[in-house]
């Protein structure tokens, strides 16, 4: 057993977290679940940056990346609990079903 | 290295990916967005454990405090700026949980039994990064442009939060 045999669970449990977010995306119609599965498939590139960095030995470039991930992740979900806070004002329901003013 | 060691090692590895998989469900199926987001900050946690574990402890460090910190109080925060369900909005979402979450398992398991086959092979490893390289060096150095970006970034998230609890006239 060596260092690369150790890590290739981590790819097999990042590919199951980016499943279980995207499977949470495609059938939820809550906004605010939206953001909250967008968080889960966040989680797992972080993970795959972190054995990725670890896997090639660059373990300091991926801490680097990791942390400008996670800032701009955060940024991305305050804006979107922005905007989804302002079309709950607006419509007063937060299922995206009922976001169709501009449908054609 | 000691394989007994190493296996050790592979089985806590498998016991973290474990509660990690299990807070990322939890996140997604609990009915109470306040409990979902308990939930996500637990997962914040355990991958915070992993990346520790895995010789990254800035990153940790940055996803305890941000992660597990910052966007659990702003999702939190939104949370509470929303009417709680009402008793029919609950028994439809227990319905449609039964209805559209039946797949995932089923999901989850071809997707990791299809890995566990492709993922056999062990890759190659290339060469490590010279000695001396920290992290930063690497920040401030040959990504400094990318630290700019990053400010910008933050000053749209502030106006975010600035327009999330502005207060309506």
């Amino acid at each position: 057993m060596n260092l690369v045999s150790l890590v290739m669970p981590f790819g097999v449990f990042v590919a199951l977290l980016a499943a279980v977010g995207l499977y949470c995306l495609i059938v939820t119609r809550d906004m605010l679940r939206v953001i909250l599965a967008l968080e889960v498939i966040t989680k797992a590139v972080t993970l795959l940056l972190i054995v990725g960095g670890l896997v090639s030995g660059h373990m300091a470039l991926a801490q680097a990346f990791v942390i400008t991930l996670i800032v701009i992740e955060v940024v991305v979900i305050v804006a979107a609990a922005g905007i989804v806070i302002a079309v709950y004002k607006h419509t007063g329901t937060l299922d995206i079903r009922r976001l169709r003013n501009l449908k054609g | 290295m000691d394989p007994t060691f190493l296996k050790q090692q592979l089985l806590m590895n498998i016991i973290l990916m474990g509660a990690m998989l299990l807070g990322a469900l939890a996140t997604v199926m609990l009915r109470q967005l306040v409990k979902a987001a308990i939930a996500l900050a637990f997962t914040s946690v355990v991958l915070c454990v992993v990346m520790f574990k895995l010789n990254a402890p800035w990153a940790a460090v940055f996803e305890l405090s941000v992660c597990a910190g910052l966007i659990t109080v702003v999702f939190i925060s939104a949370v509470s700026l929303v009417k709680p369900a009402t008793e029919e909005e609950r028994a439809a979402h227990i319905r449609f949980k039964t209805r559209r979450y039946f797949l995932l398992p089923l999901v989850l398991l071809l997707v990791g039994v299809g890995l566990s086959y492709v993922t056999g092979q062990p890759l190659p490893l290339p060469a490590a990064e010279p000695a001396g390289t920290e992290l930063r060096s690497l920040l401030w150095g040959p990504r400094a442009l990318d630290l700019l970006g990053q400010v910008l970034v933050l000053l749209a998230g502030v106006w975010g939060v600035v327009m999330l609890f502005k207060e309506e006239k």
